[in-house]
């Protein structure tokens, strides 16, 4: 709206301030990456090893973010709604699968049922199960979620629709805090399956338990090949799914223009719901994913998680698929190697840092075409 | 008509509820005839709930154990329980209470530090004995110059103590040269045992080969661990919550880390994760799968008395144990005295010596007692009793 009406009035006596703000945000943005490189550089040059291993657990990270972020991204594209309660449904994920596993030990269906299973193809079956679950339980909560409390408000003004995603989230995390539903306390997660690690040096070995991997290797863990294989699988499935199938098709359209993509034939009602379906399904894989990696979960489990994968969608570019899964990735970088370099309590200062950066230099991201005011 | 409705209903709220509250009593007996009234300031809601369930129930078994020998001076002790939510306000309200409507000259609490201050301040205005079982802040038992505050005790080892424990432990039993601390700032708590550990450490020789922060809220700790792998320290440090405790143990344990962990008081949890924290040790207050006999008796007594809700024996926490042990110097010394006189009952404490569940008792001239920690090491999937440390 903005735009449109300053540039009614004389053009060049707008722009200019803008133009020297844009210049101040570029020079600075230039001397903090120059600073990062060199500091970067120099700890690479000292210490590889722990270089490499503060890298590769930004990249566990940043891929659980992709997970959650790709939700934010999708619902912002098609109904231009900063779903916040997208963040508890990650965290309903986490809890689904630790109740599944804790109190029913659904991952050991396939040894109950086929006795004579071999333990890998159990534990993938089982604990594929799980996951399933998850997501499922998942989609049905962001469907009704969408029902109840979204599409009502479709044609009211965007703040109203925000106030209520607020509103929605807070609802889950204090519902789950609830000692009858998930209770506030701490839970520690009881995984699915065993976690296996490795070492890299001279090759790859494995580690075995109780002992030692030799100084300067690095570790990584199944659980690490698990969050990056299954991210990208994510990632994969929805490009082809976004580009090649009808409903994709039918997801651009309405992003595009509800009202066109209606007289075209489209429901748009079901293909709102089935973008809330999607985002909640691959939120509730990466609150599995989550909770297996770091192993404890709490009613506001999903809150940080949640606001940093926001943050990399915004920065990858909000309504963008392949921003936000770069995003995140640059999210899990910056927050590891903050840790890793400046202190821990750090790590949440930067992330929203650079949310506070692409909003003054580059509000519409990475990949973000800057939007067409629509009536 | 609704309206109406809505008026008597709300006549009939109001009518329940003054006819829960119990009626003020009507003059102040006092301790005089036959009965000795002693106050028990307990947490029994707001954010703490079970600490206060444990300090009620050890202290009500110690007052009737003695109630079974036939009281003190002659008098039936009659416990006064107030519920002091862990808060400030609360806590003056109820010390008011006790002391200026129940004429109660021996209080047992607060459990937490922030409540037991402000009660300090009421009761050495008021010279009434106050014995706090679990208050670890020094401030509770001295004032802003420094000096003791004659009326207040402690059943507990203090912070400075505690870090002290820990670092004789590190450098005594596990002959560790180097250790490494992670600590969580904003808890003052975390921060003051990690500062004395780091203070007797270096005393003795010890090396701090790192020390990394994070908050309370964290979950992936998998960078300061890498840095942990890197220093390779014989010891790490970990004085933080159960929660923080099993995320951190877990994580290690998957990077290889096989240094032991030390933790603070807060490791004792029936949520701590065994399994991940197996081979580290934490002190602590007392150990009910400790053989002595002391220990022994209270923990067939307590389990006798009450119930979990599946009806088995309760094990008594080190709570519970230290609130026992309060409430028992208290009413020793009361009978010592041989009179119901708060001024002489105070020096019998500071001067006595007191056999007790967590240890034989001697106070410092802050009376704080002397007396040996416990150490509790996890391994076998359980906190087990390990040894005891002087410190």
């Amino acid at each position: 709206m903005q735009p449109a009406i300053t540039s009614q009035s004389s053009p060049s006596k707008v722009h200019r301030p803008k133009q020297r703000l844009a210049w101040i945000g570029q020079g600075f943005l230039l001397v903090l990456v120059i600073g990062i490189v060199y500091v970067v550089a120099s700890n690479l040059i000292k210490a590889p090893t722990l270089f490499g291993q503060i890298v590769l657990s930004g990249l566990q990270l940043g891929f659980v973010y992709a997970l959650i972020a790709l939700g934010y991204t999708m619902v912002y594209g098609i109904v231009k709604l900063i779903n916040f309660a997208h963040a508890d449904v990650f965290m309903v994920g986490a809890f689904v699968s630790y109740y599944a596993v804790a109190r029913f030990s659904m991952h050991q269906w396939p040894v109950a049922v086929f006795p004579g299973i071999s333990p890998t193809m159990a534990v993938i079956i089982g604990s594929g199960t799980v996951i399933l679950l998850s997501m499922i339980v998942c989609t049905a909560l962001a469907v009704t979620m969408e029902r109840v409390a979204y599409r009502p408000l479709r044609d009211a003004p965007r703040i109203a629709a925000l106030i209520t995603a607020i509103g929605v989230s807070f609802f889950l995390e204090y519902f789950g805090a609830l000692s009858f539903v998930f209770s506030s306390r701490f839970i520690p997660y009881q995984r699915p399956f065993e976690v296996v690690a490795w070492y890299i040096k001279d090759g790859i070995h494995l580690v075995v338990p109780g002992q030692a991997p030799p100084a300067q290797s690095i570790t990584f863990s199944n659980i690490f090949l698990i969050i990056v294989v299954a991210s990208i699988l994510v990632q994969l499935v929805l490009q082809y799914l976004v580009r090649r199938t009808k409903i994709g098709i039918a997801m651009r359209a309405t992003s595009f223009d509800k009202q066109a993509a209606r007289l075209m034939g489209i429901n748009v009602d079901q293909v709102i719901s089935f973008t809330f379906a999607i985002g909640a399904a691959f939120a509730g894989l990466g609150g599995v994913l989550y909770a297996v990696a770091y192993s404890s979960i709490y009613s506001q489990l999903g809150l940080l998680p949640g606001l940093k994968a926001f943050v990399a969608a915004v920065l990858g570019g909000i309504g963008s698929i392949p921003g936000a899964f770069v995003g995140a990735l640059i999210m899990g970088q910056a927050e590891a190697l903050t840790m890793g370099y400046i202190s821990t309590p750090m790590r949440d200062a930067v992330a929203f840092s650079i949310l506070i950066l692409v909003l003054l230099v580059r509000p519409t991201g990475i990949f973000g075409e800057p939007e067409k005011e629509k009536a | 008509m609704r309206t109406f409705k809505l008026v008597s209903l709300l006549v009939l709220v109001a009518i329940v509820f003054t006819a829960c509250t119990p009626a003020a009593p009507s003059g102040g007996t006092g301790s005089t005839g036959g009965e000795l009234k002693i106050a028990i300031l307990a947490p029994l809601s707001g954010p703490v709930p079970t600490f206060g369930v444990s300090t009620r129930e050890g202290s009500l078994l110690a007052i009737e154990e003695w109630n079974a020998k036939g009281g003190v001076l002659g008098k039936k002790i009659v416990p006064i329980v107030e519920d002091s939510q862990c808060t400030p306000d609360p806590a003056v309200n109820a010390t008011n209470k006790v002391i200026d409507q129940d004429k109660v000259h021996y209080i047992i609490g607060e459990v937490c530090s922030k409540a037991s201050i402000p009660v300090s301040e009421i009761v050495n205005q008021k010279n009434v004995v106050q014995i706090s079982g679990t208050s670890t802040n020094p401030s509770v038992v001295r004032d802003n110059n420094g000096n003791v505050k004659p009326y207040t005790f402690v059943a507990c080892y203090n912070d400075e103590q505690q870090g002290k424990v820990m670092s004789k432990y590190a450098s005594g039993t596990l002959k560790a040269k180097t250790a490494f601390i992670m600590l969580d700032q904003a808890n003052d708590y975390v921060k003051g045992l990690a500062e004395f550990f780091e203070k007797n450490f270096t005393a003795d020789g010890g090396t701090i080969v790192g020390k990394e922060t994070y908050t309370a809220k964290d979950t992936d700790f998998s960078t300061i661990l890498a840095k942990v792998a890197e220093a390779n320290p014989d010891v790490v440090v970990l004085p933080d919550y159960y929660n923080i405790v099993n995320l951190v143990t877990k994580q290690a344990k998957e990077k290889g880390i096989t240094a032991p962990f030390i933790g603070g008081d807060c490791w004792d949890s029936p949520d701590l994760d065994a399994a991940a924290a197996a081979g580290g040790c934490f002190p602590n207050h007392y150990s009910p799968t400790e053989d002595r006999p002391a220990v022994k008796n209270f923990v067939t007594k307590y389990g006798e008395k009450y119930k979990d809700d599946a009806g088995a024996a309760k094990l008594p926490d080190a709570l519970a144990a230290l609130a026992y042990d309060a409430t028992n110097i208290m009413i020793q010394a009361i009978a010592d005295a041989g009179a119901d006189d708060p001024a002489k009952v105070k020096d019998i404490i500071a001067k006595g010596k007191f056999e007790a569940v967590s240890g034989s008792i001697t106070f410092d001239a802050f009376h704080t007692p002397i007396k040996p920690v416990t150490i509790i090491a996890v391994k076998d999937g359980k906190a087990q009793f390990d040894s005891q440390v002087m410190p």
